[in-house]
């Protein structure tokens, strides 16, 4: 593991205000999830998840052919479609388009995908003035931070620490009463929606037969952000299509009980083109980028590629108890969590932060909840796999992968087992039932780790072997 | 003739809680299967598995499998051992055909312990009695890979003298994890606070389950911070009287 991942987590793991912040959200969207979910409200629950997998599997299994259908029906509907291998490459659409209509100002709606290519900070870099809309974005924003959460950007901060925000960076203060601050958000961006002259969002999903955007939110900002500016963005990872509109009727019963547990969120909406002769509103320009940046790759690998099948819903993280103790930011991609653990290492290659896939006890909690059923502990299982075959290549972690070769060695080898074991116990903490400390030649390695936390259990004075033997000799 | 059950008690109770395995034997006994205990097991190869090492692992598995195989029912004091055995196993093997064949053998011929008695030998009430307050603490694998849920809780409902109180955080991990105690040691030690934290609100003094590992975990966590609660295998407690 790297030193700063290590760093950051001991910093989570210290930190008692956060420890509690980061706790209770996620306990709220735990017990949120587990009542919309429940049987009597949602008998179907486990078939949708089954059904979502299996749409999900079928969708990108042939996604050149449902990108390729969903293309001709937003070009059908006048709107225009980006294909961008990289973050630059969207960077440089969204640059053109902002030059040839004189754009100055850009509000943002919630999308992980645009954090993903550091848009907000390529576009600030050409000197356009982006700005995030939803709230929990807009204060992260404000702070200059990543989000904490793929559904809540701000998770980590209390209204403590947003009133200190408001107060650097607004000049309001101490205003910590959260409806009072919702207000203040809310007129600084009632004025940038006014004046934005594009609006960029994400898509929660992409419809191949219709050609539509989907976008599920509850602050309105995002209805906003694609309706009021003139030209709107959408910014998609290219798995995010599904067949046919009516498979919404499966995603949408999920996504928002799998998330925050509401049966539906406050707004869906259905954007398929820009505003049509006779039509009252919407933009007059209508844009979607199809994002790769790495997601051919994963397409690749048949036992993997099931990860490109999650809808960022959020359960795996409120449900993993270690993104419970070690929080959204020592996570070294914007994807935290279990989704985090088993796609930064695919996009980045596993020598990026080797010791993500070890990040877990492999509880399975993540999969219990995932609700398009990925395989999150398998494919934990299988990147380990691969970060140890790295290491070999490299010649790495030779005194680790020394001692499970000798492992191996020795316990497939019944009597030498027997022999080691004994002499193992011998040399094993003296004492009765659990030790706190143990001779200073023995608190090394794994076993200092363990003595850090917790007691050490002292071997068995017999072995069980010997005491059936002993039964057995009676 | 008394139908034959092999047990594999696996390493970690081997070496540091014999008593389980004992008890799981004596359960068994009493039950009227003839028990017996093959020599030459040694460790599922889990560690290997979980920690990346899949030829140290197959390697281990191989021995496993030879030692295991011709039993008619294999039962084993652990819900995650089981698994790495009847799931994991088939998945290590799915290029090697002699293998792969033995893995397909012992799969559905592998039983964790509750599992057993609760749907080979067909009993709920064995006899037990045990006077304690407790709870039971769901193990990761048992519950999610081997789905075992209400077998063990439904064995302790028949236990004489024993009150069992749910705790709310039954189904959350207690950060054993195997290498993952070590190398994540300070999430890991947290994880096991905030499930004893769960014990403690149960008014519970004694915490059972079927997984001896997690127990390691939550005893050596409950010893450091000096709590009088104990830890105990299933086993140990229907073998009670």
């Amino acid at each position: 593991m790297s030193a700063t991942f290590d760093r950051k987590i001991e910093a989570t793991l210290a930190d008692s205000r956060l420890q509690l912040a980061i706790y209770k959200a996620t306990g709220r969207l735990m017990s949120h999830r587990k009542t919309a979910v429940d049987s009597a409200v949602l008998p179907e629950y486990q078939e949708l998840r089954t059904q979502a997998n299996a749409i999900k599997r079928h969708t990108i299994e042939n996604l050149d052919w449902f990108l390729e259908e969903f293309e001709r029906n937003v070009l059908a509907h006048g709107g225009h479609v980006h294909w961008c291998r990289t973050a630059t490459e969207v960077a440089d659409v969204v640059l053109g388009i902002a030059k040839r209509r004189e754009a100055s100002l850009i509000v943002k709606s919630k999308s992980m995908t645009t954090e993903e290519i550091d848009l907000n900070e390529r576009l600030e870099h050409h000197g356009l003035e982006s700005v995030e809309t939803d709230l929990g974005e807009y204060i992260i924003q404000l702070k200059h931070e990543r989000p904490y959460h793929i559904v809540a950007p701000a998770l980590h901060l209390t209204r403590y620490d947003v009133a200190h925000v408001f107060e650097e960076k607004l000049g309001v203060a101490n205003e910590t009463e959260i409806e009072n601050q919702t207000m203040i958000a809310r007129r600084v961006l009632r004025d940038k929606f006014l004046r934005a002259d594009i609006g960029i969002s994400g898509a929660n999903f992409l419809i191949a037969d219709s050609g539509a955007v989907v976008l599920v939110e509850n602050e309105g900002n995002a209805r906003l952000t694609t309706s009021a500016p003139k030209v709107h963005i959408a910014v998609a990872g290219m798995e995010k299509l599904i067949p046919r509109a009516q498979d919404l009727a499966t995603f949408l019963k999920l996504l928002g009980r799998s998330g925050t547990g509401q049966a539906l969120t406050v707004y869906t909406s259905f954007l398929s083109g820009p505003r049509r002769e006779g039509e009252v509103d919407g933009p007059e320009e209508f844009h979607v980028v199809l994002l790769d940046a790495g997601r051919t790759k994963l397409l690749a690998d048949p036992d993997k590629r099931q990860s490109l099948y999650c809808i960022r819903c959020g359960a795996c993280l409120n449900h993993c108890p270690v993104y419970r103790k070690i929080g959204g930011h020592s996570f070294p991609w914007v994807y935290s969590g279990p989704i985090g653990a088993i796609i930064t290492p695919q996009f980045h290659g596993v020598q990026s932060e080797p010791g993500l896939p070890f990040a877990s006890s492999l509880c399975g909690a993540c999969a219990e909840v995932c609700p398009v059923k990925i395989d999150i502990p398998k494919i934990l299982l299988e990147l380990r796999a691969e970060v140890k075959a790295e290491e070999k290549h490299h010649a790495i972690n030779q005194a680790e992968r020394a001692a499970f070769r000798m492992f191996a060695y020795v316990a497939s080898r019944p009597r030498l087992w027997q022999r080691a074991t004994k002499l193992a116990a011998r040399f094993g903490p003296r004492g009765q039932g659990y030790v706190k400390k143990v001779p200073g030649f023995m608190n090394v390695g794994p076993v200092r780790a363990w003595l850090s936390q917790r007691d050490l259990p002292a071997p068995a004075e017999k072995s069980f072997r010997e005491m059936w033997k002993e039964r057995q000799g009676r | 003739m008394p139908q034959r059950v092999s047990i594999f008690v696996t390493c970690i109770v081997d070496q540091l809680f014999p008593n389980a395995g004992m008890a799981m034997a004596t359960v068994l006994e009493r039950l009227g299967f003839s028990v017996d205990f093959p020599e030459a097991q040694t460790c599922c190869g889990q560690p290997a598995f979980n920690s990346g090492y899949r030829d140290e692992a197959r390697t281990v598995a191989e021995h496993t499998l030879k030692v295991l195989d011709g039993a008619d029912y294999v039962v084993v004091p652990s819900g995650s051992c089981t698994s790495m055995m009847s799931h994991h196993y088939e998945e290590l093997f799915a290029a090697d055909e002699p293998e792969l064949a033995a893995a397909q053998r012992l799969s559905p011929r592998i039983y964790e312990f509750s599992r057993f008695l609760t749907e080979v030998a067909n009993v709920e009430d064995v006899g037990a009695k045990f006077d304690a307050i407790a709870t039971y603490h769901d193990s990761c694998h048992a519950l999610r890979e081997l789905k075992i849920r209400d077998a063990p809780r439904r064995l302790l409902a028949h236990v004489r003298g024993l009150e069992l109180r749910e705790m709310d955080a039954a189904e959350e991990c207690c950060g054993f994890g195997g290498t993952f105690s070590v190398k994540f040691a300070g999430v890991s030690g947290g994880m096991a606070r905030t499930k004893i934290e769960s014990i403690l609100r149960t008014g519970a003094s004694t915490v059972i389950s079927i997984d001896s590992s997690c127990l390691m975990q939550l005893q050596g966590a409950i010893s450091r911070e000096g709590l009088p609660i104990r830890t105990m295998h299933l086993a140990e407690v229907l073998a009670s009287r």
